[in-house]
């Protein structure tokens, strides 16, 4: 309504509405371009923080935690009896693979100790009749990617570093994401992380080492060409 | 808008609930969405395979008994047998069971010897011990057979019947040949002789200038 509208002052009768157009958009749409962009960013910023959070190896493969077919505790074997790393993945220095160890490394010791029990069962019969135990791979980079244990053990390069407190763990867990940018992390800043390579197995040791220098002295410059490890 | 903002916390905990968060722990294999190549038709070592010619599955091959690996430079089975460093054994002295090498056939340097001492704590301290007197924590829990390499017996025996014992066991004990490569054999050997001198000595063996030190 309009008080300066001529035929309502003219008249003096009851004020009357004057209908222009009917309004195409009732009231309630006013505020919904608002509401709209609203729930748009909010369902968009939840997307893209659930990709963020999710859609990486930090959530997909860390814990990772398959159930073994046999219940081996790298706590009570590399921990308790300090047995070294290599004594079973012996091939880590000598191999881009690090081998998991043949069922008689096991029975090395499970041939005198444990002899009868059950939870080796599984091991005995591998043992006598060479069929392989099925244990689970845990840590696998994809095919397209070259990785190589043995340039980073014989470098000072620990296992703690990609394959976290295994000595302390009762079933083995993928603790690290092993992304591309986890590696390059490294790759870019060695210094942080290399360490004597007498120590590389000791995964609780704690000590300083001055890593500039042991980076400048063996002269190691760790690749980050796409080709040092898409090859 | 109210029902929106329902919806859409309440999903959010759904998908909380269902996801979980970083680092929790699950036996599921990690989803891959695409592949990629991440997977290759190629065989990987220590997986299953179907190639027809490996009869038992397994992408790693054994050595056919009777073979020599190419790169340790022998044409053939004779000539690798009769070097003493791989066996250990010396076959001009006949064919016959202790026909072992009296003496280490590697020079004997610092460097092995640190070798050595490296391999010995890995691959035979946890039951010969650190010191070698049979005492390791395997010892301790139960296996009571473990040999003291400090015995006479042991310390008279020739280097190749030690190296024969890494390479293939004695009695109770298994061998270590697949997973100590002959080189470091021989370092553990040298190394164990060190050990075994070091109790050997005499009051004799030690420096004038030092015994006065330690009086
Ligand atoms: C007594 C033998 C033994 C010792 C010692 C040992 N491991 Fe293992 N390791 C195994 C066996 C068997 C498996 C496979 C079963 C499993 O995953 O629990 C394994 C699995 C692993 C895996 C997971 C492999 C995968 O599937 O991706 C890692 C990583 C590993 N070990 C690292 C270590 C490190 C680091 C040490 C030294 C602190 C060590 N291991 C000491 C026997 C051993
Ligand atoms: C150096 C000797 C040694 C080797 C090698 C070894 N073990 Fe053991 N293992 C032991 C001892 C000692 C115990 C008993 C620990 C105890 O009594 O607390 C044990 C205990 C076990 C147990 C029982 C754990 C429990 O919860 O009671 C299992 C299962 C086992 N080992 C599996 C394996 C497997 C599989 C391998 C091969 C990858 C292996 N062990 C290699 C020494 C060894
Ligand atoms: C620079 C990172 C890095 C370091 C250091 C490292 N690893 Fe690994 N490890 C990996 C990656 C990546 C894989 C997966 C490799 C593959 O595709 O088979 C792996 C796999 C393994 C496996 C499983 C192999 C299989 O196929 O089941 C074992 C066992 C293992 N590592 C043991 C060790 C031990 C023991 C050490 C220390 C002496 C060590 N690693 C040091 C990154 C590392
Ligand atoms: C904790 C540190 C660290 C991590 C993590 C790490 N690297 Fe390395 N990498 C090194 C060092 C140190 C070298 C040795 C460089 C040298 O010898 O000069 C190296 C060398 C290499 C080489 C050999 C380079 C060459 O010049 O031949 C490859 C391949 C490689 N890394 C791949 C990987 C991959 C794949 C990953 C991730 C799974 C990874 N690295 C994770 C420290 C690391
Ligand atoms: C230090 C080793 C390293 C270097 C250097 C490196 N990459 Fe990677 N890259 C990896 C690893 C390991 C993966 C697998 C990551 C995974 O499994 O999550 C990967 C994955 C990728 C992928 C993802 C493939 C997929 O489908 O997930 C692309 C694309 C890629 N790299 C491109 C590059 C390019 C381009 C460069 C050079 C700028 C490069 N990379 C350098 C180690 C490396
Ligand atoms: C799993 C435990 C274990 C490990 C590891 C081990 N041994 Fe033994 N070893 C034994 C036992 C048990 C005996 C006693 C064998 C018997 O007479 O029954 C023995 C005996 C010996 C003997 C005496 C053999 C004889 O003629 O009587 C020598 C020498 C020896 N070991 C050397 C080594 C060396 C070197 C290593 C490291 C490469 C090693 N052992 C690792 C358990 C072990």
């Amino acid at each position: 309504m309009n008080d300066r509208d001529p035929a309502a002052q003219d008249c003096g009768g009851p004020v009357k509405q004057v209908s222009v157009m009917p309004s195409i958009f009732p009231k309630w749409t006013n505020l919904l371009p608002l509401k709209l962009a609203v729930a748009v960013a909010c369902l968009g910023g939840a997307a893209t923080a659930g990709v963020w959070y999710y859609w990486t190896p930090k959530y997909s493969r860390v814990g990772y935690q398959p159930k073994q077919p046999v219940a081996f505790s790298h706590n009570i074997h590399a921990d308790q009896l300090g047995i070294d790393c290599r004594y079973c993945h012996s091939a880590v220095e000598r191999s881009w693979f690090s081998n998991i160890p043949a069922s008689s490394t096991c029975m090395n010791c499970h041939s005198l100790l444990l002899k009868e029990d059950p939870k080796l069962a599984l091991v005995r019969d591998s043992y006598t009749t060479g069929k392989s135990i099925p244990w689970v791979q845990l840590h696998r980079t994809p095919d397209f990617a070259y990785f190589n244990h043995s340039v980073h053990v014989n470098r000072g390069i620990s296992c703690v570093h990609c394959h976290g407190q295994i000595n302390h763990m009762e079933e083995v867990f993928h603790a690290k994401p092993l992304s591309m940018g986890f590696c390059l992390d490294c790759h870019r800043a060695p210094e942080e992380k290399i360490r004597p390579v007498d120590l590389v197995t000791q995964l609780d040791w704690a000590g300083a080492v001055d890593g500039k220098k042991l980076v400048n002295d063996w002269n190691v410059k760790p690749g980050q060409s796409c080709s040092t490890c898409h090859r | 808008m109210r029902y929106f903002f329902l919806f859409f916390f309440l999903s959010i905990a759904a998908t909380l609930g269902i996801t979980g968060f970083r680092g929790g722990y699950s036996t599921r294999t990690p989803l891959q969405v695409f592949n990629d190549m991440k997977n290759q038709a190629k065989l990987r070592p220590q997986t299953d395979s179907t190639f027809p010619g490996f009869a038992d599955g397994v992408s790693s091959r054994p050595f056919p008994a009777g073979t020599v690996a190419q790169q340790v430079g022998y044409q053939d089975n004779t000539t690798w047998k009769n070097d003493p460093f791989n066996t250990g054994r010396d076959f001009s002295k006949g064919d016959i069971p202790n026909n072992f090498v009296e003496v280490n056939p590697v020079p004997i340097t610092s460097e092995l010897l640190k070798r050595g001492q490296d391999r010995y704590l890995i691959y035979c301290q946890p039951c010969h011990g650190a010191q070698a007197d049979g005492n390791g924590i395997t010892k301790k829990l139960g296996m009571s057979t473990v040999a003291n390499l400090h015995d006479p017996r042991i310390i008279k025996m020739n280097d190749g019947e030690i190296f024969n014992t890494i390479t293939y066991g004695k009695n109770t004990m298994m061998g270590y040949g697949g997973n100590v490569p002959v080189p470091d054999r021989w370092a553990i050997v040298a190394y164990l002789r060190a050990i075994q001198l070091s109790r050997l000595g005499s009051k004799d063996d030690v420096p004038a200038p030092v015994l006065e030190k330690l009086k």
